[in-house]
């Protein structure tokens, strides 16, 4: 089966997305297509300029019936996608509770409020507390970078920084360690510290945590509350575009 | 111990400074300095032209690897249910305490470390312990407990210790096509040679062998795509990280048979067309890997592997041996691949599957040790002879690792399509309430179920048949395994990291007494979320032995619970624990439970 879907895959065609016709370019995930198309399946280890991980979960649909993460399962013709479905949905905001619950995330005190895809996808699927008890986890504040904040109670393992730092920066300044509920982001210096990595506040990777674990030092709340990305249109209105 | 250079450059010159043997690496070194210390990562990293934080998180994925001072003695209780059935926990308890050291803490002087640790494959003569991660000690009992605990004390070193703690038997009970009279050496390469690449393929697919690992894909079908896959390079693996609990039929196979193994790897590389196999041998069965070596040394001068193989020209193979660290996530073959490349064994995404990008991005086939030994009877025999054993779907025998509340444990081969009954008849177990195929990933069956039969139409079993009496508790067992998998858990995707852990917080809650109705509710949601949403298998096997014995032995969660209805909002007690902290109180009048 997954044969054919792969031979498929390598010519442009169209799946129905929600009962929605959208097109696929060859190779591209159904993630990857639905967003060029201007759909919204809500993500928050994907991101358009880099390769899928498929960690996070949150953009697991239904695919001819079974499930799959749409970051990486490649288009193929014919497939019928369910996404924005009540029991999906309903998935998606355990899973995020399981991210909030798993960290330490106190939003009314987070310079990323209101600019949180975390955040915002928790209030788009309409969560409204943690659901489970939370773990309340002992991590590493590391306030060593004059320009940087790496504050790991709020990181959800992405992977985005670890990415971006390899592949756009060509740096290797996160790695990820660990195992189990201790997996942790690492960084790569002699210390162990930021102050010591080759992180630089213009690299990408310094610019594309989803949530407030890497944070730019003295620019707290210099775009007010209500003024920030999410607070004029939830995250599902906002189709995130790629540099290419 | 100070990590002295030359150690270092040794073994770093024994693998050619290449990045993809780096956990092999890690591991010799960590032989020689009983832990890894950043100074050494840093310089692994330095030789091998990765980034420390790469290193690092290599080393801290592995159960094996310590980032810390250990004990100059490492035991590892293995703390499978059967283990703790035979007593494992006192056991370990009587130790740490004749040691005076505590659990997962190193003992001040250095000496010793004791820790438990999953399944070591010895359920049908535990309890066990991993010495060293080198050496295993099995039938543990109180008199071996003192009696090593003296020879700790005094330095005895543990290759010193009675011959008769390290023995292991094969017990093998009854005995079928695989574990019966095996082909001479090179019988199997021969066939298979007459026959042709193709015409051995053809054979194959005619037995309709299926994988003895669990998944039970066809075995044809997997090396027909990995010949297929375009590439000048291919790999064979032979995956023996033995890993479900409860399962040991693969260290019985490497122990006594370990020639008809290694032929239905050679015979997989004519077929597929590769010139290097690899074994991806579990860190626990370290101790086989001397005479698995002496197996392939003799082999070569025999010219079975190497250039030429039986004189055929073109035909040259040969097989390495990588020792793995201690995780059961790799045992999935996309993982075992990243870990035989020196990686964190995280399971891939697929597609590509590693028939067509596998091991160093090369087209691998990677099957189970139990498959390839039937591989060498088929092409011995023939695959009509073989599709003849069994049924339709199910061809061929199967061999079960039985273990737990019966008379005589050990290995039993049947045809697919024996009834459970029949198993259960023949191993001498009396008054059985439940038996476990497949390990904690498989399915748990009640009495109501006996009736059942082995095969993929019906129990599908990856090896593990673990059986237990009406004295047993249920709830016990399913908690052990709501352990295993949050200790296994690789932590790569969101449901498996934070499910198995929620998971096991909510049976500690139930086994402390202070559970509810509304606890079991959630482990059933816990379950339906893991079963459509985890990255890999894992993940959505992690909730099948609580799914199963919830819905089968409810009454012994019930006992556990405080109220079936009553929904507890906290834990007062725990709550209490604060406030002792802060007053520095641990009096009687300061619990709830003593409180006058």
């Amino acid at each position: 089966m997954s044969t054919y879907a792969r031979i498929d895959a390598l010519s442009p065609g169209t799946f129905a997305l929600d009962g929605e016709e959208v097109e696929f370019g060859p190779g591209e995930s159904i993630l990857q297509a639905a967003t060029r198309a201007g759909h919204y399946i809500p993500h928050l280890c994907w991101h358009p300029d880099f390769g899928a991980k498929g960690s996070c979960r949150l953009c697991t649909v239904r695919i001819n019936g079974r499930m799959g993460a749409a970051c990486t399962v490649q288009a193929a013709s014919g497939q019928e996608v369910e996404s924005n479905t009540d029991d999906l949905n309903a998935q998606r905001k355990t899973l995020l509770q399981m991210m909030f619950i798993e960290g330490n995330h106190f939003c009314p005190s987070c310079e990323k409020s209101g600019n949180c895809r975390l955040q915002a996808t928790a209030y788009d699927v309409g969560m409204e507390g943690p659901h489970f008890e939370e773990f309340y986890p002992d991590r590493r504040v590391d306030a060593s970078h004059p320009d940087l904040l790496l504050d790991l109670n709020r990181c959800i393992l992405c992977g985005l920084c670890v990415r971006a730092s390899q592949d756009a920066d060509g740096k290797d300044v996160f790695a990820i360690g660990g195992y189990g509920i201790k997996t942790h982001l690492l960084v790569n210096s002699p210390s162990g510290q930021m102050a010591d990595s080759a992180l630089r506040p213009t690299d990408r990777a310094a610019n594309i945590c989803p949530v407030g674990a890497i944070l730019h030092k003295r620019q707290g709340f210099a775009i007010p509350i209500g003024q920030r990305q999410f607070d004029g249109a939830p995250v599902s209105a906002q189709i995130e575009e790629g540099k290419s | 111990m100070k990590p002295t250079g030359m150690d270092l450059e040794a073994v770093l010159a024994r693998h050619g400074r290449a990045p993809h043997r780096l956990v092999q690496i890690l591991r010799e070194i960590q032989v020689q300095q009983l832990w890894l210390s950043r100074d050494t990562l840093s310089a692994v990293a330095r030789e091998l032209g990765l980034s420390l934080a790469h290193v690092e998180g290599v080393a801290g994925f592995y159960r094996f690897f310590h980032g810390q001072p250990v004990g100059q003695y490492r035991v590892l209780f293995s703390d499978n249910i059967t283990d703790r059935m035979l007593g494992s926990g006192d056991l370990m308890h009587e130790l740490c305490h004749l040691l005076k050291v505590e659990s997962n803490t190193m003992r001040a002087d250095g000496r010793v470390s004791v820790a438990t640790t999953s399944c070591t494959g010895m359920c049908d003569q535990g309890p066990a312990a991993l010495i060293n991660q080198h050496q295993l000690v099995t039938r543990l009992t109180p008199g071996r407990i003192e009696h090593m605990a003296a020879l700790i004390e005094a330095q005895v070193p543990a290759h010193q210790w009675p011959v008769a703690w390290s023995r292991v038997d094969d017990q093998i009970r009854l005995a079928d096509v695989k574990l019966g009279p095996q082909p001479a050496p090179g019988q199997g390469i021969a066939a298979a040679l007459a026959r042709g690449p193709q015409g051995m393929l053809d054979d194959i697919k005619r037995s309709k062998l299926r994988g003895r690992g669990g998944a039970g894909y066809a075995t044809g079908t997997k090396w027909q795509l990995c010949r297929n896959a375009r590439a000048d390079t291919r790999y064979v693996v032979c995956n023996a990280d033995e890993g479900e609990p409860g399962t040991f039929k693969d260290r019985v196979l490497l122990s006594s048979y370990a020639d008809t193994v290694f032929e239905g790897m050679t015979i997989a590389a004519l077929v597929v067309g590769a010139r290097q196999g690899l074994v991806y041998l579990r860190g626990e069965y370290r101790y086989l890997l001397d005479a698995l070596e002496a197996t392939l040394a003799r082999r070569r001068q025999q010219g079975l592997l190497g250039a030429s193989i039986q004189g055929r020209a073109g035909f040259d193979f040969d097989i390495e041996i990588h020792v793995g660290a201690g995780a059961y996530v790799c045992g999935e073959e996309s993982a075992l691949i990243e870990s035989l490349e020196g990686k964190r064994g995280t399971p891939r995404i697929r597609p590509p599957f590693p028939v067509e990008s596998g091991y160093l991005g090369q087209p691998t086939t990677v099957n189970n040790v139990e498959t390839f030994s039937a591989v060498t009877h088929i092409a011995v025999q023939g695959g009509a002879w073989w599709a003849g054993i069994g049924t339709a779907q199910s061809t061929g025998t199967k061999i079960h690792s039985v273990s737990g509340d019966c008379a005589r444990p050990g290995l039993y081969e049947y045809p697919f399509g024996t009834r459970i009954g029949r198993i259960l008849e023949d191993c001498g177990a009396r008054d059985t309430q439940a038996v476990q195929v497949g390990g904690p990933s498989g399915v748990c069956l009640s009495a109501l179920e006996f009736g059942r039969r082995i095969g993929f139409e019906d129990v599908p079993t990856a090896g593990a048949f673990m059986v237990f009496d009406r004295s047993r508790d249920m709830f016990d067992v399913a908690h052990n395994f709501a352990h295993f998998f949050a200790h296994e858990s690789c932590g790569f995707c969101t449901p498996c990291r934070v499910g198995t852990e929620l998971v096991l917080r909510r049976m500690d809650k139930l086994k402390r007494g202070y559970g509810s109705g509304e606890d079991v509710q959630v482990l059933y949601e816990l379950d339906k979320l893991m079963h459509g949403t985890t990255h890999c298998g894992l993940g959505a096997a992690a909730c099948n032995p609580l799914r199963d014995t919830i819905a089968k032995f409810r009454p012994a969660y019930e006992q556990h619970l405080k109220s079936l209805h009553f929904a507890p909002g906290f834990d007062m007690d725990a709550e209490l624990s604060q406030a002792r902290l802060a007053t520095g109180r641990d009096d009687s009048g300061a619990h709830l439970e003593t409180l006058a």
